[in-house]
């Protein structure tokens, strides 16, 4: 099924009548979108949101150039990369905050470059939050609802708004102010603002970046859950890649506005399209090159040390006397900082299980250190 | 340093005082007290002259501070859309109208309407066979001259201190930009909207300069005080001073307080 115009696609997304006898649950929110788009207008392997040749200009700096960015229904992606990168104004252009210089932008197969962010059947929660501070939260959770024409009812309104904040675990709260909510609280009444809109895709401009170390980690796993749940597609933009590999199905790292490399947590993680990619997602160490235009890249975990040379397993591309310099302990492994003559400084880490076996290193003490052929990754330095 | 301060507040309020005090004296002579009484009070406000007075006075401040409200709000959010040099001139030209002195727009106004009447009323005369002169309407176009810069430059503090993406946020929610100006921009200003209503409404109920200049045949309460005192300061003009003061003392607080609780729902 496909619709004609955006404003009708709008339309389907919540129809009134509907509403409230559908969003009862997380699993009723899935019903819904059955019963919405039937025989899956929004197919597992459709994309939701697709660049073709986006390049936004500033002045002469493009933020983003010739972007072919894309996301599929359903899924989790995230888009990661240091501030700077192009990933805001790709949220922003996706939201309709921001029109590209060129190239065009589809939201679900519709052409939609230059349609302005009101028409766009998007939603997004704001690094901020940006609720609206003279609104109560169930007024700020009925805002998009509420723009609708025809307008919903009040009583289907208000059921809705008390599903959506069920949903985000925040019952009763309707009636207070946001200034009398915490961080968390504020980021979950954001969600529930964009998401009992039903957007096609939610878009997340670092969300977590306001919360505090503890809280984060509880919202990485509401968010990811809550995805699960209503089925909608998640679109995240951070530069904590922690957050981007645990949280999404595919990560997009971008630099100076274009796209380096897409694709799963564990395929960014274990094969690096460059150096550029190994050095942000996850900790690495580089050692010198076949040649000057590449580096060898192993990661600290991959690293086996023993108390000799001799000592260390068979079958090793790489055996080298070393020094410890620092010993970092971190509960389930140990971070050792190690120097070898060959080789300069670099990392370990060194699991519990290994330690139980093979004893804790000093500083000073005079050890060895090898890796498996397996485990070297030779990257260009681009 | 504490005593000379409060000697500098006695120096400052200390005529302010007195004149209230006296407001509330028995006997006939201003500064000669022979006991408490409202009796003054009553007397003014039976005075058919000082309520005509009271009357002109009330309209104009309302006019001033409607108009000024409307176009002031719409000044700010005009300059929020122009950069660079051009804003820099709206700026400066913003302050200037709050500081030129009150002489000076009088006798401008004043020359600068002589001169359209000179120009328009024979035109006018021989049409519809009507003159334009001075009055009421002239002496509240120019309040809302130097009232549009008052209103402009509390909207403006309150524009810059919002959170632009509030804006985002409403259009993000299907919000269209009148939708959004309505829902969320508006209720947000309104509190400096409000403020710089009652500013105006006070600057233009106590101003006595340039509504002398381009009053003509209207008498607004402030000219009336100023007209009467050339007959000796009776207890009556007191009371009629206390009353301006006390309606301007308490719309500024009012203002005041409004300002402060916006604050808090600023973001």
């Amino acid at each position: 099924m496909r619709c004609s115009g955006l404003m009708a696609e709008r339309k389907l997304i919540v129809p009134p009548d509907d509403v409230a006898s559908m969003i009862d649950t997380a699993a009723g929110l899935m019903e819904l979108q059955e019963t919405i788009f039937p025989g899956g207008l929004v197919a597992q392997d459709q994309n939701v949101i697709e660049f073709r040749q986006v390049t936004k200009r500033f002045g002469t700096v493009a933020a983003v150039a010739d972007n072919n960015l894309s996301v599929k229904a359903g899924e989790f992606l995230s888009i990661l990369g240091p501030s700077g990168c192009g990933k805001t104004t790709s949220l922003r252009m996706m939201a309709g905050f921001e029109q590209p210089t060129s190239g065009e932008v589809f939201i679900r197969g519709q052409n939609v470059t230059g349609v302005p962010a009101y028409r766009r059947p998007v939603n997004m929660v704001f690094q901020h939050y940006a609720l609206f501070p003279h609104l109560s939260v169930a007024d700020n959770v009925s805002y998009g609802l509420r723009q609708r024409t025809p307008r919903p009812s009040a009583s289907d309104i208000s059921k809705a708004v008390d599903e959506a904040l069920a949903m985000v675990r925040l019952d009763g709260y309707g009636k207070r102010r946001s200034y009398e909510l915490s961080g968390g609280q504020l980021q979950r009444v954001a969600l529930a603002r964009a998401l009992i809109n039903r957007p096609a895709v939610l878009l997340l401009d670092e969300p977590l970046a306001a919360l505090d170390r503890k809280l984060r980690r509880d919202m990485q796993i509401e968010l990811q859950n809550l995805q699960r749940d209503v089925g909608i597609t998640f679109l995240l933009v951070t530069h904590d890649q922690e957050e981007a590999l645990s949280m999404s199905d595919r990560v997009c790292v971008m630099r100076e506005g274009k796209i380096v490399q897409t694709g799963s947590p564990r395929e960014l993680y274990d094969r690096p399209v460059n150096r550029y990619v190994a050095d942000f997602v996850g900790k690495t160490n580089f050692f010198k090159g076949p040649s000057t235009d590449e580096t060898l890249s192993v990661r600290p975990e991959m690293i086996e040390i023993a108390a000799s040379v001799a000592r260390l397993p068979e079958g090793l591309a790489a055996r080298v006397p070393v020094k410890v310099l620092n010993r970092i302990f971190l509960g389930e492994h140990t971070e050792y900082r190690v120097a070898s003559e060959a080789l300069g400084e670099f990392m370990v880490m060194a699991p519990r299980k290994s330690e139980r076996e093979a004893g804790v290193y000093d500083i000073g003490d005079m050890i060895a250190a090898g890796w498996r052929a397996e485990s070297e990754r030779i990257l260009p330095n681009t | 340093m504490r005593i000379y301060a409060i000697l500098i507040y006695i120096f400052l309020y200390a005529p302010i005082a007195l004149i209230v005090g006296f407001s509330f004296n028995a006997g006939k002579y201003a500064m000669d007290w022979q006991g408490f009484s409202v009796e003054w009070y009553a007397k003014a406000f039976s005075n058919p002259l000082i309520m005509e007075a009271l009357r002109t006075s009330v309209f104009i401040a309302f006019s001033t501070a409607l108009l000024s409200a409307i176009i002031g709000t719409l000044t700010a959010l005009g300059l929020e859309r122009v950069s660079g040099w051009l804003r820099t001139a709206f700026d400066a030209l913003i302050y200037v109208a709050i500081m030129v002195p009150g002489i000076v727009i009088g006798i401008s106004t004043l020359i600068a309407f002589v001169s359209f009447f000179d120009l328009v009323n024979p035109w006018l005369t021989s049409a519809w066979s009507i003159k334009l002169e001075m009055g009421a309407w002239a002496v509240i176009a120019a309040h809302v001259l130097f009232n549009i810069a008052v209103v402009a430059l509390l909207v403006r503090a309150r524009l810059q201190g919002m959170d632009r993406s509030l804006v985002e946020a409403s259009e993000d929610l299907y919000a269209t930009p009148l939708g959004t100006f309505r829902q969320v921009v508006l209720p947000l200003l309104a509190p400096a909207i409000l403020a710089g209503f009652l500013l105006a409404f006070t600057f233009s109920f106590e101003d006595f300069i340039i509504a002398y200049f381009v009053a003509g045949p209207n008498t607004t309460l402030p000219i009336y005080v100023f007209s009467s005192i050339r007959r000796g300061v009776t207890p009556e003009i007191n009371a009629v001073g206390t009353v301006v003061l006390m309606t301007s003392f308490a719309l500024l607080i009012v203002a005041q307080l409004i300002l402060q609780r916006g604050q808090k729902t600023a973001r």
